[in-house]
Order: C-alpha cells, then sequence, then structure tokens
C-alpha cells in the first residue's frame, strides 16, 4: 500500500512522500516543485469513477505527473458523475477555461483485474482527442496512471512522455550505501544493490535491462554491471588500479571505461561483457567521463590536458581529442541531450558548481541551476528535464530542471544523502 | 592486542596475497581466522618460527607514517614526505614479499569521477617516488578512492587539506 498526500494543489506545489518497497524503509523520496514554467496547458483531469478500488487513485497519479512536468496547470475539479461513457456538456468547462479534460472509469473485470478506460477531449474543440483501455491487476494502478499520463502528455504537448521511465541513484544513509532504481516521481524505491562501500557513476544499458556503475566493494573503484530484473552482477572491469566511470554505446555493446592500469587515468573501450579492452585515449592528462553521442560515433569526456579540466570529444575510432568548453577554468561530466543537439555538464564559476547546457551548433552556454555544488547530471530520455544531484541545507538530494531552466524540482529522502542519479531509457 | 594478533595476521596476509578480492559481503565483516578467507583464497604454513619484532609497527619508525598531503590540484610530492617514503621505499626493497597498496584521494569539490582522476595521480605520483627510491613495481598497486573516503567532511580548507592526501596501506591492513 502507497500513501500518496497530495497538498497545496491550489499554489503548485505538490509534495508527496510515497513509502518505498520492503528493504528501503527509510528511503523515502519526496519531490518538491521549486518553480513552475510558462505557457502551461490548462487541464481537468477528473477523478475516474471506481478507482477507489485500488490505490493510489488512478486520477491523482496522473494529477501529479503532468504537474510536476511543468508543462500542464491542473484545474482542480472535485468529485464529478462523469466516466468515459458519459455525454460531456463542454460549458462548465469552457468557462473554467479548460484546454482539455480527462475522464475515465475502472471497472473490475473478475479474476482481480481490472480495466481502466478513459478519454481525452480538447474543451475549445468540443472533440475527443484521444482514448485508451488498459487491463490490470491490483498491482498496477500506479504504473497505469503513468502510462496515462504519458498518452495525454504526447497527445497535448507532442512529445513522448517519461512517466513511465525510471531513475537510478545512490542513497547514503550513515555508511551504507544503495544503488536503487525508483520510477520517475520517485515511487517504487527499489534496492538494487546494499554496500558498506561507495557506490558511483550507475549507467543504464540502452535497453534499460543493466546497470553498469563503479563499486569500492574490493577497496578501490571497480566497474560491475548489473541486471535489474535476476540481481546477478559481474566486474567488467577489475584490472590493477582504478576501474571507474562506465558509459554505455547506444547500442548496448560496448562501454567505454576510464582505466588507471596503464598509469594515469584514460579512456578504454571494451566489449558490453568486459572482453576485447582498447585503449582510447593516450594522454598524460586525467582523461575520464566519457558519455557517447547519440549515434555513437563520438565520445564526449573531461580532460585536463589543457591546464584545466575542460570537455573534448573524441572519434570513438580514435584521434585527435577536440576541445568543446572555453568558458571558465572548470567544465566537467558531459551528457549529450536526446535529440544530440545540446550538452550538459557541470561548470564551475565563482566557486559555484552548477549545471550548464551548450547549444552545440553555436557553443552557446546557459546556466540552468540556482543550486551550487551540482553534480551529475542526466537527461530524461524526452530531453525535458534532466535530473542532478546537489547539496541542500548540507544534504545530498537530487534535483530536475527544465532543460530552458525554468521547471525546478526536488527529490530527497527523509534520512540520507542521495547522489548519482541516472535517469533511464524509454521502455517500450 | 596487536603483538598478540602479530602471527595471526601475518598468516591472513599471507593468505591474502594469493587470494581473489572476496565477495561483496566478504568485505564487510573482516574473518581473521586462519585460513577462513574467501572463495578462492589458499593458506600456507608458516615456516618462520620467531618473527622479529615488526618495523611497521614501531611507532617510533618513519615507516609508521603513512599519508602524503597534497595542495589543491597538484600532485607533487613535498620535501618533507622524502624521508618517510625512502624508510617504505627501502622496507620495499628489504622485503620484496611485501605489497602496498596506495590509495589516492581528493577533496570534495567538483565532479566525484574526475576526483577518482586526481587521487590516482596522486597515488600514482607516490608509487613512481617509491620505485625511483628502489621498491619494485610489481609491489605496488596505487588507486583512487577519489573523494568517497574523506577523513574530514566540513567544508573548510583546513579540511579539504586533510582529504588531499594518499595512503600508504600494507597487505593486511585494508
Amino acid at each position: 500500500m502507497i500513501p500518496l498526500n497530495l497538498l497545496l494543489r491550489a499554489v503548485l506545489v505538490s509534495i508527496f512522500a510515497l513509502a518505498a518497497l520492503a528493504g528501503s524503509a527509510r528511503a523515502q523520496l519526496t519531490i518538491e516543485i521549486t518553480g513552475a514554467g510558462g505557457n502551461q496547458i490548462p487541464i481537468a483531469i477528473v477523478p475516474f469513477a471506481g478507482e477507489g478500488a485500488l490505490t493510489p487513485a488512478i486520477s491523482e497519479v496522473i494529477d501529479a505527473d503532468l504537474s510536476r512536468s511543468g508543462r500542464f496547470r491542473t484545474l482542480y475539479t472535485g468529485p464529478q458523475n462523469l466516466t468515459d461513457q458519459s455525454t460531456l456538456d463542454f460549458a462548465p468547462w469552457r468557462e473554467k477555461n479548460a484546454d482539455a479534460i480527462v475522464v475515465g472509469g475502472l471497472y473490475a473485470i473478475g479474476g482481480g483485474r481490472y480495466e481502466a478506460r478513459f478519454r481525452l477531449y480538447d474543451v475549445p474543440k468540443q472533440a475527443q482527442i484521444g482514448a485508451l483501455a488498459f487491463t490490470l491487476n491490483t498491482q498496477q494502478a500506479r504504473a497505469t496512471a503513468h502510462r496515462i499520463a504519458d498518452f495525454i502528455y504526447e497527445r497535448l504537448t507532442g512529445e513522448r512522455g517519461i512517466f513511465s521511465t525510471r531513475i537510478a541513484y545512490v542513497v547514503k544513509t550513515g555508511s551504507r550505501y544503495q544503488l536503487q532504481v525508483a520510477d520517475a516521481d520517485g515511487a517504487n524505491a527499489q534496492t538494487a544493490l546494499s554496500s558498506n562501500e561507495p557506490i558511483l557513476s550507475p549507467a543504464w544499458s540502452p535497453d534499460g535491462s543493466r546497470l553498469a556503475y563503479v563499486s569500492f566493494e574490493n577497496k578501490k573503484p571497480v566497474v560491475y554491471v548489473h541486471s535489474l530484473a535476476t540481481g546477478q552482477r559481474r566486474a567488467v572491469a577489475n584490472f590493477r588500479g582504478s576501474n571507474s566511470a562506465p558509459a554505455w554505446s547506444p547500442d548496448g555493446r560496448t562501454l567505454a571505461v576510464v582505466l588507471s592500469r596503464a598509469g594515469g587515468s584514460q579512456l578504454f573501450l571494451m566489449d558490453a561483457d568486459g572482453s576485447n579492452v582498447r585503449r582510447l585515449t593516450s594522454s598524460s592528462a586525467i582523461d575520464t567521463e566519457p558519455y557517447y553521442s547519440r549515434d555513437g560515433s563520438t565520445i564526449y569526456f573531461t580532460s585536463d590536458r589543457g591546464g584545466s579540466p575542460q570537455i573534448y570529444s573524441i572519434p570513438v575510432t580514435g584521434g585527435t581529442p577536440q576541445r568543446i568548453t572555453f568558458q571558465g577554468n572548470y567544465n566537467v561530466t558531459p551528457r549529450v541531450s536526446p535529440d544530440g543537439k545540446s550538452l550538459v555538464f557541470v561548470h564551475r564559476d565563482d566557486g559555484r558548481f552548477q549545471v550548464a547546457i551548450m547549444d552545440l551548433a553555436t557553443k552557446q552556454i546557459q546556466v540552468l541551476t540556482d543550486t551550487d555544488r551540482d553534480e551529475s547530471p542526466s537527461f530524461a530520455p524526452n530531453g525535458r528535464m534532466i535530473l542532478y544531484a546537489t547539496v541542500v541545507g548540507g544534504r545530498g538530494v537530487l534535483a530536475a530542471v527544465s532543460s530552458d531552466g525554468r521547471v525546478r524540482q526536488r527529490l530527497s529522502v527523509q534520512a540520507g544523502d542521495v547522489r548519482e542519479p541516472a535517469w533511464g531509457p524509454f521502455l517500450n | 592486542m596487536r603483538h598478540i594478533l602479530l602471527a595471526i595476521v601475518v598468516t591472513v596476509a599471507l593468505a591474502a596475497c594469493s587470494s581473489t578480492p572476496t565477495s561483496e559481503s566478504g568485505a564487510a565483516v573482516e574473518d581473521r581466522t586462519p585460513g577462513a578467507g574467501g572463495k578462492g583464497t589458499t593458506t600456507q604454513p608458516i615456516t618462520t618460527t620467531t618473527i622479529p619484532g615488526d618495523e611497521l609497527k614501531n611507532p617510533s619508525s618513519p615507516l609508521a607514517k603513512r599519508s602524503v598531503y597534497f595542495d589543491f590540484d597538484r600532485d607533487d610530492i613535498k620535501e618533507e614526505y622524502r624521508p618517510m617514503l625512502e624508510a617504505h621505499a627501502h622496507y620495499l626493497a628489504q622485503h620484496p614479499d611485501k605489497k602496498m597498496l596506495i590509495q589516492g584521494n581528493a577533496d570534495d569539490r567538483g565532479s566525484r569521477e574526475y576526483n577518482i582522476g586526481l587521487g590516482q595521480r596522486r597515488a600514482d605520483a607516490v608509487k613512481r617516488t617509491l620505485v625511483l627510491m628502489g621498491a619494485s613495481e610489481t609491489q605496488i598497486e596505487s588507486v583512487s578512492l577519489g573523494e568517497e573516503k574523506p577523513r574530514c567532511t566540513e567544508q573548510t580548507e583546513e579540511c579539504w587539506a586533510q582529504n588531499r592526501r594518499a595512503d600508504l596501506l600494507y597487505t593486511g591492513e585494508y
């Protein structure tokens, strides 16, 4: 049972606490919206008829998803005697200036199974613009609500929704480290790995089935690949020296890693099972934090070969690295946007470490955040939001900011530090 | 306590030389019982019956010093650490069976992975110095803990300075 409290809806500040699953009782991830975007679509999500049969209530999850995206303003509807079967009277919704309305119902179909049906209407046009039905069991109310929210989001914005995607991150509680995977809204947190030693740099395989990460359980950094469904894991880079910063190629066949086995910290490529290791960079500098371009042809990385850490790119076939960042003397952790057109990274200015975005065509950069100890930015798979780690009030928290800097959220746990976020891929 | 356990520690140390890394749970609680190493561990009988006082345990020996501190964003080794590193290099040269792990560390500002790079550079610098002073390359592994194992956790220069550090550990000490 997952309790969900939606507070202060009127001022668009939603705070919801969700009990995590077994094994992570103290790791409740809470999301707070700290800034909202402009041009929001006003939408009414009418409570689904019969939705009280399952927890959480489907319409509340849809409402929270759409609100959190910053692209919607959800209108309070109160209980209505409306379902997907109703003939809709648009007049009262036009009066409320709703652009869209969602009505639906949850129906028991026997054997512990249910059907969730809904219709999405364009209010000004008084026309249905979408309808779907899902069959679900008693455990799938939340997942179904996320899929409905994805459908609504895509119909009304033209972009794919990310509400059904997952995030990975590390929670540190006392001296204990947990690698967790949760829904994009922080719910359903599950612990993939617990350790008394640090866990770093989780990276999702492109199909979302595996995480590569760095674990210190052998008293030094070693890269593991962990299958989420089975919990099976193996060390894929455990060479003499340090092994860190794994990144997947877009086809999932290759890992870029940083190894010190040849001295220094240098980029290497290996097959995803750890075989066929070949060196990519040869410098006397620190070369680290590789990240593949979307077409897999180029690797962006951090290097201090020019004296200060800056972002460079190098063809996966090798060659001369090209410097990408020039503004400031500390630019690290490059991550390419899903459309391949921009790069986010951590930029230091006047002692503040902030997430910045660069348009790769114009090389213009814009600082996106108002926090100052930012780390590990990670794009949502639709490119809209960037999840990152920062410190607020002395505690490690996750935060998210839209790629235009207008929407801001914060995710924290009650009794611990959260860090090292990685947003997972779309799951088809 | 250290003297009482010396023989046991040495046994475990010898065993650990030939062991594969222990499992995640095994690493959490070190078993000091002889022969109780992790999977793949082999133990050997100890042929020496008496062990002279271990120089590594002598608090007045330069070998008792195990940390090298660095300036911000630097990996050059300051003069003050030369005598201590010479003592360790000499000890390693005299004890070719001994292995050392050097763990480099960085303060917690900025990227965790870049800080692994900074820690590695510091550990490599200490290793290079020890090898130049006569230790064998194969005796020493240099690794980085980045910013993950701070000795001090406040956001002050004094504290950061304590974390810009490389630690020298002999087999059995980590």
